[in-house]
């Protein structure tokens, strides 16, 4: 099927009276095309995927050896401070990016918003983030991401919304931590809490798995899945506070196979030198000799803020479910 | 050049899909290790280059001193290296494009030819050179944009070559390590990939040739 009609068959969330949402035509298997979505995520390994809003930016973030850029409007740490409705970027802020740089271009989209994912996967961006540092489009019901073409990331907190997202089609999850704060502690235990989480699942006996699906708040049939396989059918990166070389070799050691930075590039001293420096630590994040140089060629960090100064209903994490 | 030392098989986890292939290799009941520094190379019959973004592949290889080794040791007939998508494109010769490449394989690969992730698809394709089918994964993959005489086309997606060989060298545009029979990792252990090239075919082993082995402008 020529690309074209592939993308206007893609009208997939559109219900027609009283019918089912068609699927994007496709001549793949939701089998092949989930593979395929996955297999993105799984390239994208041992990276660092940067938050950036202008071409300049992404140049920035390509030549320290981003693996990805994500285009936005504003990084968190402005969102934040500046308030307001965020929503996805702008179109000509989406195109100056894609064309700045060669390497894949993400996008955030609204939660639940998924006309505003049309636009991205009508863009052609190579992943589009469903994302709580936006305002929440719709506070009860998450994008159906198996009617895209394009890969999600979702954020998650815990193990029951990791496979809740899962299932919804998401082929990559990342942590949410407290975007724009600048402090890892959150990412550290959303990711220390999936695992532990997932330890449960794995030494769970046959006949417990309904009631950890009933725990989780999950399907049943991937519970079943991941206790068969032991693993998650995805990806599991890090995000949400990281701002040094150390807070990424921090959130590598616990498990997370890549990591976003978002304000922590932008928002520091000097935004070249922090991106390669933590480029630098999160491939080689077991060496502490890697760490001393890459915190020596690092800007200063983001002043940021302690989670802990976040009132309650600023935090962005409790957004989605 | 064949090199007849039993196999130590690396998988260059700077960045990039390194596990899938750790665990192709282990379905072979091959321990690979991962490689991220100068010292991981000692002892290595083979190293892998696998698929991520090649710009981030070679600036990390810059950066840790790796790349100049890589190609030495290639061409002192001591490193078979295998190069799946970003790991291809650096195996091949330069198109004028970043990043710089090895220039060790004798074709030039052209990055992100398909188009961006909304191109990416998968099909099952004949391996004739390994005499096999297997379900091939191309994620923004390259293309095969020209193919000099000291390199051999192993398999075809139409028109555009998917696998090629040279001495010591495989180079795949799609993704073996993302398919369930690991037998492309089991054909870049074989002794007989250090045989010489010459005119698009493989000279020590001419029943092995594919049928398009002449493939390329």
């Amino acid at each position: 099927m020529a690309k074209d009609d592939a993308v206007k068959a893609n009208g997939g969330s559109e219900t027609v009276a009283g019918g089912e949402p068609t699927r994007f035509s496709s001549a793949l298997t939701p089998e092949a095309d989930f593979e395929i979505k996955v297999g993105l995520a799984r390239m994208l390994q041992g990276g660092v995927i940067m938050d950036v809003t202008t071409a300049e930016e992404a140049r920035i973030a390509e030549d320290a050896g981003a693996v990805a850029v994500m285009a936005l409007e504003r990084v968190p740490a402005d969102i934040r401070k500046e308030g307001g409705v965020a929503r996805m970027a702008s179109v000509e802020r989406i195109v100056s990016i894609q064309e700045a740089v060669t390497i894949p271009t993400m996008a955030k989209a609204r939660i639940g918003h998924f006309q505003e994912a049309r636009v991205l996967e009508e863009l052609a961006v190579d992943f589009i983030d469903e994302s709580e540092v936006l305002t929440p489009a719709d506070n009860e019901h998450h994008i159906d991401k198996t009617l895209f073409r394009v890969p999600f990331v979702c954020g998650a907190r815990n193990l029951g919304e990791v496979l809740r997202r899962i299932s919804e089609g998401a082929a990559l999850i990342r942590t949410k931590g407290e975007a724009g704060t600048g402090d890892v502690s959150e990412a550290v235990r959303h990711l220390r809490l999936i695992h532990r989480e997932l330890g449960a699942l794995r030494a769970a006996r046959r006949e417990e798995l309904l009631a950890q699906a009933k725990h989780l708040s999950a399907p049943f049939d991937l519970v079943r899945q991941v206790w068969e396989q032991g693993k998650l059918p995805v990806p599991n990166f890090a995000a949400g506070g990281v701002a040094t070389p150390s807070d990424a070799a921090l959130v590598m050691s616990l498990g997370a196979e890549s990591v976003f930075v978002g304000s922590g590039i932008f928002k520091s001293d000097d935004p070249a030198r922090t991106a390669a420096a933590i480029v630098k630590a999160t491939a080689r994040y077991q060496e502490p000799s890697i760490l001393v140089e890459a915190s020596r060629e690092a800007g200063a960090a983001m002043k940021g803020m302690a989670v802990d100064q976040v009132a309650p209903d600023a935090q962005l994490q409790t957004r989605g479910w | 050049m064949p090199d007849d030392r039993a196999p130590v098989v690396g998988v260059l986890a700077l960045q990039g899909a390194s596990t899938a292939h750790l665990t192709a290799f282990e379905k072979l009941g091959v321990k690979a290790r991962s490689v991220r520094s100068r010292e991981g190379l000692e002892e290595l019959t083979h190293l892998v280059l696998p698929g991520g973004e090649s710009t981030t592949i070679h600036h990390l290889l810059e950066l840790f001193d790796l790349r100049q080794e890589i190609i030495d040791r290639h061409q002192a007939g001591r490193l078979a290296l295998f190069g799946t998508c970003a790991g291809a494109i650096l195996l091949g010769g330069d198109d004028g494009q970043a990043p710089p490449r090895f220039g060790l394989l004798d074709a030039v690969l052209e990055r992100n030819a398909y188009g961006r992730q909304i191109d990416s698809f998968s099909r099952v394709l004949p391996l004739p050179g390994l005499g096999i089918e297997l379900r091939c994964v191309f994620i923004r993959a390259p293309k095969v944009r020209r193919v000099g005489p000291r390199a051999c086309v192993l398999a075809c997606d139409g028109d555009d070559p998917i696998l090629v060989q040279g001495p010591g060298l495989l180079a795949a545009t799609f993704h073996p390590e993302l398919a369930e029979d690991p037998m492309v990792h089991s054909y870049f252990l074989r002794p007989a990939l250090w045989g010489e090239v010459r005119d698009g075919s493989i000279e020590k082993e001419p029943s092995e040739l594919g049928p398009q082995a002449a493939v390329g402008t």
